[in-house]
C-alpha cells in the first residue's frame, strides 16, 4: 500500500495546531451556553466521541497501513457492554468501563489474529466481515432489543455518584478522555513501538529481517486501538443514552475512515478535525435537506479526486499557495 | 428437521450461493485485472432491479424489461467508469473505498428520491409461476429453480469466455501481469472497460433475477456487498472457479445454518436458550467460516498466481 504518509508534521503545526483544537473544544460549551445549548453540547460531545474512535483507526491505518473498515465494531461493543450492564442494573463506571475495554480488547485479540495474516485488500475485506458479524450477533441479541436496540435508564455513576448525569459534565468528561486518547496515542507514536510499527507499514520484510515480529506489534497496536473504539462506544452510549446494531453497521466504519481521510491520514490531530467536518457537515447539510447524501456523495468522490491528503493538507496547499503570492 | 426440509432449504442455499456469483463473479473480476475496490458493485444490483421494474411497468413483458434493464445498467456503469472509477485505478485501496463509497451514498438516496423508499415489486413471469413436484410431497417454486438453471448456465459461459476466448486470455494475464500485458501492446483502458461493464452487467442481472422473489427496495445491494466480498476473499480474488466453489458454499453455509441452528441446538441444550443463541450463531456462521480459511489459508482457496 503506498499510503505516503510523513512521519511527523513540522514542528510547528505539529503543536500549534492540537493546542489549538483542544482550546475550542473547552472553550466550545461557554460559546454553547448563548445558543442552543443543549443541542449544540450533543453535538459536540459526539464530535468528541467519533473523534476518540477516528484516532484510534488512525494511528492503525495512518501509521500501520492496516486499513480496517470494520472499526464500528468496537464502538458497537463498548456501547453495548454499557447497555446490557445498565439493563441489569450495574451502572457504576468503575465496573463498566474497564469491562468495555477488556471485552473490546478480546475482540481486538482474536480477530487481530485472523486479520493480520492476511493483507492490503484481503485485511480491508476481513475486518469488514468481522464487523458484519457483531452487528448480526447485536441484532439477534432479543433480550437486549434485538434490531431496535435499547435505550438505557441510566447513565453510567462512579462509585455511586451520578457524575455524568450533567450534560456539560459529560462534554468534559469526553474532552478529558479524548485529550488522554490523544496524547497516549501521541507517545505511542514516537515510541521505539511505534517506529517498529511504521517501519512495518513501510517495509515489514525488512523489519522482520532486522529481528522484529512484525506480527505481535501490529496486533498490540489493533489491541490499542480496539480498545480505544471500545471506549469511544461506551461514551457514545451514555450520551445517547442509548444503544443499537446500527451503531457498527459497516457504513459506520465506512464513515469512521472518512473522518480520518478527511482530517487527513496520519496526523492524529487530523483524526478530530475530521470528525468534527464530517459530523458538522451531516448536520448542516441535513438541515438544508434530507436528501443529503445526493450532496455528500458527490462530495466525497471530489475530495478523493482533488484534496489529496484531507482538509488539513487542502488548508496547507492553499495557504502555502497564498503566502508565496 | 424432516427430509422434506432440507432438500427445500438445500436448493434455496443453492439458488443463493448463484446468485451471490453473479455478483461476486464481476467483483472479482474488475478487482483482478484492475487491482479496484469497487464498493459501488451493489448498488449496481440494485439498478439492475429497479430498472427491470420501470421497464416492466412500461412494457408489461419479462423478458423486454430484462433486456432493457441490462442495457441501461450497462449505459450507467460505463458513464460511471468513464466520470469516476477511471481516475481511481492508480490510487490506493483507501482512496477506492472511500470514492466508491460515496457513490453508494449517492445512489441509494438518488433511487429512493426517484422511486420512492417503499419496496416496489416485480410479477415473475406467467410461464414461471407456480411450483414444481419434485418428488411426491415435495413442492418447489419454478422460478427459483429458474434462478439456479440461468446461474449455472452464466457460470458455464463464464468459463469458456475466460478460458477459451482472446480477451478471456487477457483478463486471465492482466489478473496476475498487468503491466506486462500493456506493455505488450494491449490497450488495457479498453479492456478494463469490457471487463467493467461485464461485471456491471452480471450484477444487474442478478438484481432482475432476483426482484420477482424480494423486495425492490433502497440499499438492498449494500448487505449482498458484504456477502460478495466474504466469497471473493474465501475463493481467493481475482479467481473465478474460487469465487464460484465459494459462493455455493456460502449460500449452502448461510441458508442451511438459519434453517437448522435453532434444531441442532436443541440436540445439545434446553429450547429455551436455543432459540435465542441459534439465530445468533447462524447469523455468524458465515464470518467464522471466512476467519477459518482465511486463518489456514491467507490468500483464500484458490489464489490467483503471481499475486
Amino acid at each position: 500500500m503506498s499510503l505516503s504518509v510523513t512521519a511527523l508534521p513540522r514542528a510547528r503545526n505539529y503543536e500549534a495546531l492540537p493546542i489549538a483544537i483542544f482550546l475550542v473544544l473547552a472553550l466550545a460549551p461557554l460559546a454553547a451556553s448563548f445558543g442552543a445549548e443543549t443541542y449544540l453540547l450533543g453535538l459536540f460531545t459526539r464530535v468528541m466521541i467519533y473523534g476518540i474512535a477516528a484516532l484510534a483507526l488512525d494511528f492503525i491505518c495512518g501509521y500501520g497501513g492496516l486499513v480496517s473498515f470494520g472499526h464500528a465494531a468496537f464502538v458497537g461493543i463498548g456501547a453495548y457492554t454499557a447497555g446490557i450492564f445498565s439493563a441489569h442494573g450495574i451502572t457504576d463506571m468503575a465496573i463498566t468501563l474497564p469491562v468495555a475495554l477488556i471485552v473490546s480488547a478480546l475482540f481486538a485479540w482474536l480477530t487481530g489474529t485472523v486479520c493480520l495474516r492476511t493483507k492490503s485488500v484481503y485485511f480491508i475485506m476481513i475486518t469488514l466481515a468481522f464487523g458484519q458479524m457483531i452487528y448480526f450477533v447485536a441484532g439477534s441479541l432479543s433480550p437486549y432489543g434485538g434490531d431496535d436496540g435499547m435505550t438505557l435508564k441510566l447513565r453510567s455513576t462512579l462509585f455511586g455518584f451520578p457524575v455524568l448525569q450533567n450534560d456539560r459534565a459529560l462534554y468534559y468528561a469526553v474532552l478529558a478522555f479524548l485529550l488522554v486518547s490523544y496524547l497516549l496515542l501521541r507517545a505511542i507514536v514516537s515510541s521505539r513501538f511505534g517506529r517498529v510499527f511504521r517501519g512495518a507499514r513501510d517495509n515489514p520484510t525488512r523489519m522482520a529481517t532486522i529481528g522484529y515480529d512484525v506480527f505481535r506489534y501490529q496486533r498490540v497496536a489493533y489491541v490499542i486501538a480496539g480498545c480505544l473504539g471500545g471506549l469511544a462506544g461506551f461514551l457514545l452510549a451514555n450520551a445517547t443514552e442509548f444503544v443499537s446494531p446500527s451503531f457498527m453497521s459497516w457504513q459506520r466504519s465506512g464513515e469512521l475512515i472518512i473522518m480520518v481521510l478527511f482530517g487527513g491520514i496520519g496526523t492524529l490531530h487530523g483524526a478530530i478535525v475530521g470528525a468534527a467536518a464530517f459530523l458538522l457537515l451531516e448536520d448542516m447539510l441535513g438541515g438544508i435537506t434530507e436528501n443529503w447524501k445526493l450532496i455528500f456523495g458527490p462530495m466525497l468522490v471530489l475530495i478523493v479526486l482533488f484534496a489529496r491528503g484531507g482538509l488539513l493538507g487542502l488548508a496547507q496547499s492553499v495557504w502555502e499557495r497564498l503566502r508565496r503570492g | 428437521m424432516s427430509f422434506t426440509l432440507l432438500i427445500v432449504q438445500t436448493l434455496n442455499g443453492l439458488q443463493f450461493g448463484v446468485l451471490l456469483f453473479l455478483i461476486a463473479a464481476g467483483l472479482t473480476l474488475v478487482f483482478g485485472v484492475m487491482d479496484f475496490i469497487n464498493l459501488a458493485h451493489g448498488v449496481q444490483y440494485m439498478l439492475g432491479a429497479y430498472l427491470a421494474v420501470m421497464f416492466y411497468a412500461l412494457t408489461g413483458n419479462f423478458l423486454i424489461a430484462l433486456i432493457a434493464a441490462l442495457a441501461a445498467a450497462l449505459l450507467l456503469g460505463l458513464l460511471l467508469e468513464f466520470t469516476v472509477f477511471r481516475h481511481l485505478y492508480d490510487r490506493d485501496h483507501l482512496e477506492q473505498v472511500i470514492a466508491t463509497f460515496g457513490i453508494i451514498l449517492f445512489l441509494n438516496q438518488g433511487v429512493k428520491v426517484v422511486w420512492g423508499a417503499a419496496p416496489l415489486s416485480l410479477p415473475i413471469p406467467d410461464m414461471f409461476s407456480g411450483t414444481i413436484v419434485l418428488s411426491p410431497g415435495i413442492l418447489y417454486p419454478v422460478w427459483r429453480l429458474m434462478i439456479i438453471g440461468s446461474g449455472l448456465a452464466v457460470a458455464l459461459l463464464l468459463y469458456l469466455l475466460v478460458s477459451r476466448t482472446r480477451v478471456g486470455m487477457l483478463v486471465r494475464a492482466g489478473a496476475t501481469h498487468a503491466r506486462i500485458v500493456s506493455a505488450l501492446g494491449v490497450d488495457i483502458r479498453r479492456l478494463f472497460m469490457i471487463v467493467f461493464g461485464f461485471g456491471t452487467m452480471l450484477a444487474a442481472f442478478a438484481g432482475v433475477m432476483i426482484a420477482p422473489i424480494l423486495s425492490v427496495e433502497p440499499g438492498m445491494g449494500d448487505s449482498v456487498l458484504i456477502l460478495a466480498f466474504v466469497v471473493i476473499v474465501i475463493g481467493g480474488i481475482g479467481s473465478m472457479r474460487g469465487a464460484f466453489i465459494a459462493a455455493l458454499l456460502i449460500g449452502l453455509v448461510d441458508t442451511l445454518g438459519r434453517s437448522f441452528a435453532i434444531d441442532i441446538l436443541r440436540l445439545v441444550m434446553p429450547p429455551s436458550p436455543a432459540r435465542t443463541v441459534g439465530p445468533a450463531i447462524a447469523s455468524m456462521l458465515i464470518y467464522v467460516l471466512m476467519a477459518l480459511v482465511l486463518y489456514f489459508r491467507p490468500a483464500g482457496l484458490f489464489p490467483a498466481k503471481g499475486r
